[in-house]
């Protein structure tokens, strides 16, 4: 608010610098503003540089192949859709179409799941008295930690010997089951804080821990339910391990194993294609951000959720 | 004191009230327990049984086809030896020990530019985190082979300042600096910690900081810093451990070979081609665990360590 009123005052002792140094006032305003230009100013060059990868990303997809490597520039004179075109296309005789369709499944599935398995255990260890529900809570906030990479060859196993390699069930299991702690220990956060009055009001008219559940407890979650499915939605769809050890068939492949099976297939000889394919492959996320910007930043400010 | 009433109450309404009272109490239990079967299932077959297991499995040899045969404590001498596990190793870590604090270095600097009340700082701050969020995609791999590839944009900048490098991607000395250079690009998600963190610190403190004349290093030192402390260990924390799992892009940077020379062997790569690629599924379950001890061991030292530099402000008052 203050800067809007300085700004016209800037200009006139930006010109006559010893006369705005004059008075008192004047010199802090002068100050101030500079200080403001020197912030905005070294903010955007930082955005400019940092935000460049993306721009060159976006840039490159719309120009030529023979343009994008040894380019370093944005601009072209030969921007065309010819690589989204030819990135429609797919790879492996799978149309792009149904990678698309194979990651939404995926992160469709994984936001159901995450958020049905974390209210589910969050209301057990906010709100129900259980023998065994301290340990239970230790143990995780231990798998909090936990690295994937301990758990990923029996896992495997499991699976291979179940038959259900090269099917979905493997991604999405651990998402109905609450494997992913960071979801629970969310809602668990969240529901502490929920004023206990409201269920025990509930309990004194008779409802039972579902009724309390299903009618008090999740309409008073969106927010947080809101935050868990933005980034289950987000961390599926940017999952590669998961698909990379479960799935064969092209034609079940999410976007970043087509991606990676575009880059060993062209060989870099179709540049352009392949980087109109990872921008395709990126837009859901960007256009998630832009949507759920303040959502996604509060959930990564106060929960700690990483992006 | 409101425990010493109770026996006397329970014993003045007789024991048919006491029945009804531990059947509720039963009934509570089973209903948490059916509230917790999700959790308490993925628990059991998807984190504990599976841990066992591959506890037991780094003990045999295991190629998924054939029974595993117990081979003692083979298969973790025979890493010791192994100089592409040594090469992993020595590359996560120079990844995580150079890589980790200059990304929280670099969040922390920019969440102190942007900690102002001025117009456009939730703008600035949306615009840093976009990389945290696309980061880790294969896409972004991608693009960043082709930034740092031969005659590429970095290269092309480099040489314009006269520093011809060639391609970095292909060059063993360079790729390193490269991937630390993904991961501090990533900045954002700590930097957004941060800015909350900085919210915090009462303004207060850094005025009667400048009444006694401190200049901004000084305030930095010992006001910043020591307010920060707690935010600073969960960001180090976090980070480490997230660093030591990096994949994805070291798989689209090599094609799946930690090439070149072994440069980007990172540990879960070579994890991943032993267990998936040569099926010799008992040998990757030794690393597996080697990695959860070695993250153990990191977060318990964070932990014992932080009583002499995190400072919680409760203490103070």
């Amino acid at each position: 608010m203050t800067t809007t009123a300085i700004k016209p005052d800037t200009a006139a002792s930006g010109t006559s610098g010893v006369a705005g140094n004059r008075h008192p006032q004047g010199r802090t305003i002068l100050g101030k503003s500079l200080k403001a230009l020197v912030f905005h100013g070294v903010s955007l060059v930082l955005i400019a540089v940092v935000l460049y990868p993306a721009v060159w990303m976006v840039a490159s997809s719309f120009k030529p192949s023979s343009e994008i490597v040894g380019n370093a520039a944005i601009w072209s004179s030969n921007f065309s859709f010819d690589n989204f075109v030819k990135a429609m296309d797919g790879i492996g005789g799978v149309s792009t179409l149904q990678f698309f369709g194979n990651s939404l499944i995926l992160a469709v599935g994984s936001v159901v799941g995450v958020v049905f398995s974390s209210t589910v255990t969050a209301y057990a260890f906010t709100r129900i008295n259980f023998p065994g529900r301290k340990l239970f809570f230790t143990l995780m906030i231990v798998t909090l930690l936990l690295p994937f990479h301990v758990v990923i060859i029996p896992q495997y196993i499991i699976f291979q010997q179940l038959g259900l390699v090269d099917t979905f069930i493997p991604l999405l299991l651990g998402k109905f089951l609450g494997a992913e702690a960071f979801f629970v220990f969310l809602m668990v956060q969240f529901m502490r804080n929920l004023p206990r009055e409201l269920d025990e009001a509930a309990r004194i008219d008779g409802a039972g821990h579902v009724r309390i559940f299903r009618s008090i407890m999740l309409p008073l979650m969106k927010p947080s339910i809101i935050t868990a499915s933005i980034f289950s939605f987000i961390w599926s769809w940017n999952d590669f391990l998961g698909p990379l050890l479960y799935l064969n068939s092209p034609e079940k492949y999410p976007l970043p194993l087509a991606l990676r099976l575009f880059v060993d297939q062209t060989q870099s000889s179709d540049y352009g294609a392949m980087i109109a394919m990872s921008v395709l492959a990126l837009l859901p996320v960007l256009l998630f951000f832009l949507i759920f910007q303040r959502h996604i930043v509060e959930g990564v400010s106060t929960q700690g959720l990483k992006g | 004191m409101a425990q010493t009433p109770a026996p006397t109450r329970r014993a003045q309404f007789g024991p048919s009230l006491r029945n009804e009272k531990s059947k509720q109490r039963r009934a509570e239990a089973l209903t948490g327990y059916t509230f917790l079967l999700p959790w308490l299932l993925g628990f059991i077959a998807l984190t504990a049984g599976p841990m066992i297991s591959s506890l037991y499995l780094s003990f045999t040899n295991y190629n998924l086809f054939e029974a595993p045969k117990w081979i003692g404590f083979d298969n973790y001498t025979n890493l010791f030896a192994d100089e592409r596990f040594l090469q992993s190793v020595k590359v996560t870590l120079t990844y995580v020990v150079f890589g980790t604090p200059t990304k929280l270095a670099a969040a922390l600097a920019i969440a102190m530019l942007l900690n102002s009340k001025r117009r456009g700082q939730g703008f600035y701050r949306s615009a840093f985190y976009v990389p945290s969020l696309i980061g880790a995609s294969v896409s972004i791999a991608i693009v960043w082979k082709a930034m740092f590839g031969d005659a590429g944009p970095v290269d092309q900048f480099l040489s314009f300042f006269g520093i011809g490098l060639g391609g970095w991607v292909g060059n063993p000395n360079m790729t390193m600096p490269m991937m630390i250079l993904l991961t501090v690009w990533q900045f954002g998600a700590p930097m957004i910690i941060f800015l909350a963190g900085l919210k915090q610190v009462p303004a207060e403190l850094y005025e009667a900081a400048e009444m006694d004349g401190a200049g901004w290093l000084k305030k930095f030192t010992s006001i910043t810093l020591p307010m920060l402390s707690p935010v600073i260990f969960f960001n180090l924390l976090m980070e480490t451990i997230h660093a030591f799992q990096i994949f994805a892009s070291a798989f689209i940077i090599s094609n799946g070979s930690g090439g070149p020379a072994g440069s980007t062997m990172f540990y879960t790569l070579y994890l991943y081609l032993r267990g998936f690629g040569d099926f010799r599924m008992g040998y990757a379950s030794a690393m597996a665990w080697l990695l959860l001890i070695a993250i153990g061991i990191i977060t318990l030292i964070f932990f014992k360590t932080s009583n002499n530099w995190v400072h919680y402000s409760g203490d103070e008052k």
